[in-house]
């Protein structure tokens, strides 16, 4: 087949504006394939395997709800539960409350700002199981605060939570706090900031002190920060893990288990990965629970 | 910064609440600061000054010998080469998991934003929502992928982890930098010629420079310290550091050498610090962007 010149050079000009036109898709799709495999086909593979008998190995003859009744009458898996429960409201409630007072307080132009709030950020940047090495030795009773105070002079002190099963789990909640109170200082000193002056002002104007003006003027301006500063937290505490594990390693015993390590214990120490599968379904199910309408409410509200 | 401040009548009854300002803030400096500071002067000590020494005190004579050890012959498990080749090890995982994950992310960011076709949006939340998910619920059908690649135990095998699981991170901190970006820039690029790529590296990755330094050291931070996948996916001589660090700690034979363990603790988490210290605004605002994302 014959073509003039520029019939030609227009069809070159075709094909390569279609590469062009196609190049975001062809760029875009191998990345979303490996998120719908690792992530949406991983997860489908675990919730298929919650239903099969599967033990050491996978087997993927279906056992129905089995895996689940078993999980639900593990009592392991109720103190998991059960620590989840006051590790998360403690670890929640003492990270708001010192993340804000905090936050409160450095608002007051106060002098070295940015160092102190390095000061209060770093253990975020630090991985627990390096911190944990400290906390560890602080909250031994041989080696740490107990013999420290008693040392002082006072002989009858004690503080041996870190060794006790009813107590170990309140250790894990003040490394947590310790960790991540910094976080929620930083997001509420950025939501503080944003609070227009002319308000503070006028409130000073009419004569508010500085804990009416917050209480009822800047903390109701800045209550979106509560929210995703709450759901952060809850998040984090139902995938706490290196902290138990670097604090108690989940002992004594399995009194500080909570549900990752539950899940570990069961996946890659007890192989029983039909068990351990439906606990990780468990987990997924609740964080959804709070992060999907979190999301939902989030993404139509910037639509709008 | 801010010149708002509530306290803000003279007086000696203000002076005196600003004092009281200041010693607050100042305690909790040093509660944040309490275990740093242990770990630092208990690493110097000498086995026999922490046993007679109290918890606070700092060391009478430095010694670096807990250092030494901990980096060249301490034991973890069997093998005592120290700390070393584990760091090596968190190295050689932690460089190409964030060169990758972040040169994806932007790339998938900016098609996601500048290139918009039908259900961009769509795969974008859909992109997004590994962002959220517990890891426990990936852990076993990673490790038995991971086997059947052959890529179980190996560093490479933790690089494909953290640059997959990381693609949510960097992609939703590459989106919201390029959605702030005006689109008439790259339509009049496109107008002069330009194409997918040539936009992409001429034009939009220099704009973004700060974004990247966020993307690096969100990513950095996060894969250097991770543990959970570390002490799935690996075993013995190529566990990443976080992991051989815990089986040093751990361990209960033996003498414990809690200078050493300290020493160890600050080698593995000095990378990280160091950044923290050296860059720490950029890590806040990755914090920030981190908390939609949680």
């Amino acid at each position: 087949m014959d073509r003039t010149a520029p019939e030609r050079i227009r069809r070159r000009f075709v094909i390569g504006n279609l590469l062009e036109r196609w190049l975001p898709k062809l760029v875009v799709s191998p990345l979303f394939a490996a998120s719908l495999v690792f992530v949406y086909g991983f997860i489908a593979w675990t919730i298929y395997i919650s239903f099969t008998k599967s033990g050491v190995l996978p087997d993927y003859t279906l056992v129905g709800l089995s895996q689940y009744l078993r999980l639900w009458s593990t009592p392991r898996w109720y103190v998991a539960l059960q620590n989840l429960l006051v590790f998360s409201s403690l670890f929640i409630g003492g990270c708001m409350i010192v993340g804000m007072l905090l936050a409160i307080l450095l608002d007051q132009r106060i002098r070295a700002e940015g160092a102190i709030r390095t000061i209060y950020l770093y253990p975020m940047a630090l991985s627990f199981i390096v911190t944990g090495t400290a906390w560890k030795w602080i909250l031994n009773p041989t080696l740490g605060i107990e013999t420290f105070v008693r040392g002082l002079g006072y002989p009858d002190f004690s503080f041996d939570w870190l060794v006790d099963p009813h107590f170990a789990i309140y250790t894990v909640v003040i490394a947590g706090v310790w960790q991540s109170s910094g976080y929620v200082m930083a997001l509420f000193l950025a939501g503080l900031r944003s609070v227009d002056d002319e308000i503070v002002r006028a409130a000073a104007i009419d004569g508010a002190g500085p804990v009416r003006t917050y209480a009822t003027i800047i903390l109701p301006i800045v209550r979106p920060v509560f929210l995703s500063a709450i759901i952060v937290l809850a998040h984090i505490s139902i995938k706490s893990y290196d902290l138990v594990v670097a604090l108690t390693g989940g002992g004594p015993g399995y009194a500080t288990d909570l549900p990752a390590t539950f899940m570990y214990a069961y996946a890659f120490q007890r192989s029983e990965l039909g068990l351990a599968a439906a606990s990780a379904v468990m987990m997924l199910m609740t964080v959804m629970a709070i992060i999907v309408p979190y999301l939902y409410s989030e993404l139509r509200g910037r639509r709008r | 910064m801010s010149r708002k401040g509530i306290v803000r009548r003279r007086g000696a009854g203000q002076a005196a609440l600003r004092l009281l300002l200041y010693a607050v803030l100042v305690l909790f400096c040093l509660v944040y600061l309490l275990p740093l500071v242990i770990m630092v002067s208990t690493s110097l000590k000498s086995l026999g000054e922490i046993r007679t020494g109290s918890l606070i005190s700092l060391p009478t004579q430095v010694s670096l010998d807990a250092w030494l050890k901990a980096w060249g012959t301490a034991c973890v498990g069997v093998r005592c080469k120290g700390i070393a080749p584990y760091m090596w090890n968190s190295v050689l995982m932690v460089v190409p998991a964030v060169l990758i994950s972040t040169l994806l992310g932007a790339v998938n960011g900016y098609a996601l934003t500048k290139w918009r076709f039908r259900g961009a949006d769509v795969i974008f939340a859909l992109m997004l929502f590994g962002a959220f998910i517990p890891f426990q619920i990936v852990l076993l059908p990673m490790a038995r992928t991971l086997g059947l690649f052959g890529l179980a135990g190996t560093t490479w095998g933790l690089v494909l982890v953290h640059t997959v699981y990381g693609l949510a991170f960097t992609t939703l901190f590459f989106r919201n930098f390029f959605v702030s970006v005006s689109d008439g820039i790259v339509q009049a690029a496109k107008i002069d010629g330009a194409g997918f790529f040539p936009i992409f590296f001429k034009l939009m990755l220099p704009m973004a420079v700060p974004t990247i330094v966020v993307t690096v050291i969100w990513q950095f931070t996060n894969i250097w310290n991770d543990f959970l996948f570390g002490s799935a996916f690996t075993v013995g001589d190529s566990n990443p550091v976080t992991v051989a660090l815990n089986n040093i700690v751990a361990t209960s034979t033996g003498v414990k050498e809690y200078n050493v363990d300290m020493a160890a603790a600050i080698i593995a988490g000095l990378p990280t610090l160091a950044v923290y210290v050296l860059a720490g605004n950029y890590f806040v605002r990755g914090l920030a962007a981190g908390a939609v994302k949680g």
